[in-house]
């Protein structure tokens, strides 16, 4: 189906949803990169124009990328689930920007439609929608997961705390890890990216963070971001794995370049529900995404990167994530090229997932060539603490000094915490005061690293 | 309250096993001033080590008596070369055909390309002292003229080769900076250059930066065994790393 309007005394053709889409997408570097973007202002709101009159109904008949070519697609249809569907299917997508910024439309709402809406759905209203609009939408969609604690409760925010040290140095590891604990960071969990894959690495890491938290007494969950299939194996072999991780994108064949396909995330999401590791809940799934990554395999079928990116969602739905973060800002200036770009893709992002009930939560980062700064990484910060958000992702002084990029310090969190009134997860609050690191005001006060007897008394 | 912490002895331990930074302290919920400023220089320098321009004509005057040519990728600036990587892949038309003009007569055994990538800073510090200790480990070798190349990515390498007809390409380019490593420059090896060359096809030596990095010396040492084995067995890439047993784990 083509589609042609006039805007400004021009007439704009759209070949099919596929670029209309794409064309309709706030500019950004990816896709000019991609050769899909619109070449100008007008064009692209010639093309916001026309997709704002689109029968939501259409993307049940249209795709993006081929049925019978993808697997992405074929999960996202056949998993569609038409009577949550029905309350929006008589709409447009600009009536149902509308209906989402409605009164009527609630926490509760939101919920039940979450199982009726598709990536593509999600992604145009974005589109539409300014970034007042990607807060306000977002505040009111809760998507509550759990497993030692519980994340996405109003009120809330989480932190992942990533330790990373560039030769998996378990003492340096630790120190990282102290350092966060003692700013109130780990709640959402402890996250290591490993330096290297091997699975012996690997092990040995799970087992620190394991150890860890049993000598603690702390309701966190840990997880060692390498491979799915790595992951798989140590956990045949008795590690310690409260989640399974694994890095997707919204094609098949952009799966294929992470070396994943949907049977095996199966696979090991049934391995490590098998474990029961659980207290408050049963999420056992972490994925990480980020728009671009198709583009970058070479795998985008002529779609924009924030479409595909809200298809990735599809991918971890189907797991029950206990956490989903993009990884906003890592991927370099030519797919996001500013702080512009880039806070608004975290907001879409963010709204995209939630809307799709989807876990979200999200690495708030740039990298040195990228033009952006922590100025703008505190503007993304408040926003999504104002949407919502799930969680955050923090490192020592906000330097990775592993991947080499800026995330949050664990002292912006604790700011926007305090500006917004915001708190942690409920169960690591409560553990936070039974240590120390809780006043009655709800602040966390600045004690030295032997406030942590049990990870600490053997260094000094 | 500890204040920032410097004083007490759990910290000297956990500092000494990492460069995370660690400690730094508070003022009320947010970062203390001394530490704000640390940061922000630590990402100033990063970011000029990005935009600082290539000084191509230091870089040819260090050659010394290096025959070599100066050549832009299609990225017209530094704006567009974050952008497009693409166009940094790319030849402009007046370079490719200054190259096929200065292309020797009987194919040379290798090119260095002098790249300024992410890191002209990386370049400027580093690049000819490697390009002189890795000369000095292959007498045997022939050499086309050295190229310098302005808003380069590693794979235009493959196209400055191909203009030159060198068997193979060897791109020293300055790497994405980091907070702690404004200056870091990257080694990359291809045989049999041309256009479309994928990265699996290179081998690459990283992080070359003394004195926190690897040394001139260092790094030369590694890439002359690479090169050595590449030329007998006539191939870089996966295959090159994984039989390669005698060489050093950074050179993956």
């Amino acid at each position: 189906m083509s589609w042609t309007t006039s805007v400004g005394g021009h007439s704009y053709t759209f070949a099919d949803l596929r670029e209309l889409m794409a064309k309709a997408t706030p500019a950004r570097s990816g896709d000019v990169l991609a050769g899909v973007a619109a070449e100008s202002a007008a064009e692209r709101v010639a093309a916001q124009t026309v997709l704002a009159d689109l029968p939501l109904a259409h993307f049940l008949d249209e795709a993006v990328v081929p049925y019978e070519d993808d697997d992405v697609t074929r999960l996202i249809l056949d998993s569609h689930d038409p009577d949550a569907f029905a309350p929006v299917r008589s709409l447009t997508v600009g009536g149902f920007r509308d209906r989402l910024l409605s009164w009527q439309t609630d926490t509760a709402a939101l919920t039940a439609l979450a199982p009726g809406l598709t990536p593509e759905m999600v992604a145009a209203v974005s589109k539409l929608c300014r970034v007042g609009d990607l807060v306000a939408i977002a505040a009111k969609t809760r998507v509550v997961t759990g497993l030692r604690t519980t994340l996405g409760l109003p009120g809330r925010l989480a932190t992942r705390l990533q330790p990373n040290h560039p030769t998996d140095d378990a003492v340096g590891i630790t120190a990282s890890l102290v350092d966060g604990l003692l700013h109130g960071s780990g709640d959402a969990v402890i996250g290591i990216n490993p330096a290297t894959d091997r699975p012996s690495t690997v092990r040995a890491l799970l087992e620190l963070l394991d150890d860890a938290r049993q000598r603690l007494a702390a309701p966190i969950q840990s997880c060692v971001l390498t491979h799915v299939t790595t992951t798989l194996e140590l956990l045949e072999q008795g590690a310690p794995v409260d989640l399974v991780f694994q890095s997707v994108a919204g094609t098949q064949a952009a799966n294929r370049g992470f070396g994943v396909t949907l049977d095996q995330l199966r696979e090991a999401h049934e391995a490590a529900l098998a474990l029961r590791r659980g207290t408050v809940g049963s999420n056992v799934t972490y994925f990480e995404t980020g728009q671009g990554s198709a583009l970058s395999a070479d795998a985008h079928h002529g779609c924009d990167q924030q479409t595909l990116e809200a298809r990735a969602y599809a991918v971890c739905r189907a797991f029950d994530p206990l956490l989903v973060n993009t990884v906003v800002g890592f991927i370099g200036p030519e797919y996001l090229y500013d702080g512009k770009q880039i806070l608004r893709a975290g907001l879409e992002d963010h709204l995209c997932g939630k809307l799709l009930g989807v876990p979200m939560g999200v690495d708030v980062c740039y990298t040195n060539h990228a033009e952006a700064d922590s100025d703008d990484t505190d503007t993304l910060l408040l926003t999504l603490g104002a949407a919502g958000c799930s969680f955050v992702i923090t490192v020592p002084g906000g330097d990775d000094i592993m991947l080499n990029y800026q995330s949050l310090s664990f002292q912006d969190v604790l700011q926007v915490r305090s500006t917004l009134g915001l708190r942690p997860a409920p169960e690591f609050e409560a553990w936070l005061e039974t240590v120390g690191l809780l006043d009655d005001a709800g602040r966390v006060p600045q004690l030295g690293p032997d406030a942590l007897p049990a990870l600490t008394s053997g260094l000094s | 309250m500890t204040g920032n912490g410097v004083d007490r002895d759990p910290w000297v331990m956990l500092r000494a096993a990492t460069r995370a930074r660690v400690g730094l302290g508070r003022a009320g919920d947010g970062l203390p001033t001394a530490e704000n400023l640390r940061l922000a220089a630590a990402h100033a320098a990063a970011r000029d080590a990005v935009h600082l321009p290539l000084d191509a004509d230091a870089v040819v005057a260090a050659l010394g008596e290096r025959p070599s040519v100066v050549v832009h990728s299609a990225a017209a600036d530094r704006a567009e070369y974050l952008q497009r990587p693409d166009l940094g892949r790319r030849l402009d038309e007046a370079s490719e055909a200054r190259l096929r003009e200065a292309a020797p007569e009987e194919p040379a055994d290798l090119t260095v390309v002098v790249a300024d990538g992410l890191s002209p800073r990386a370049v400027h510090d580093h690049a000819v002292a490697v390009l002189d200790a890795l000369a000095a480990r292959l007498d045997d070798w022939s050499f086309s003229p050295v190229v310098v190349a302005e808003q380069a990515r590693v794979a235009l390498g493959d196209a400055v080769a191909a203009a030159l007809g060198s068997r193979m390409v060897l791109v020293l380019v300055g790497e994405r900076p980091g907070m702690s490593s404004p200056d870091s420059l990257g080694a990359y090896l291809t045989w049999a250059p041309r256009v479309g060359r994928v990265d699996s096809e290179r081998n690459c030596v990283s992080n070359i930066r003394p004195p926190d990095g690897l040394s001139h010396d260092g790094a030369a040492e590694i890439l002359a065994a690479l090169m050595g084995e590449a030329r007998r067995r006539e191939l870089t890439g996966v295959e090159l790393k994984d039989t390669g047993a005698a060489l050093p784990e950074a050179a993956g």
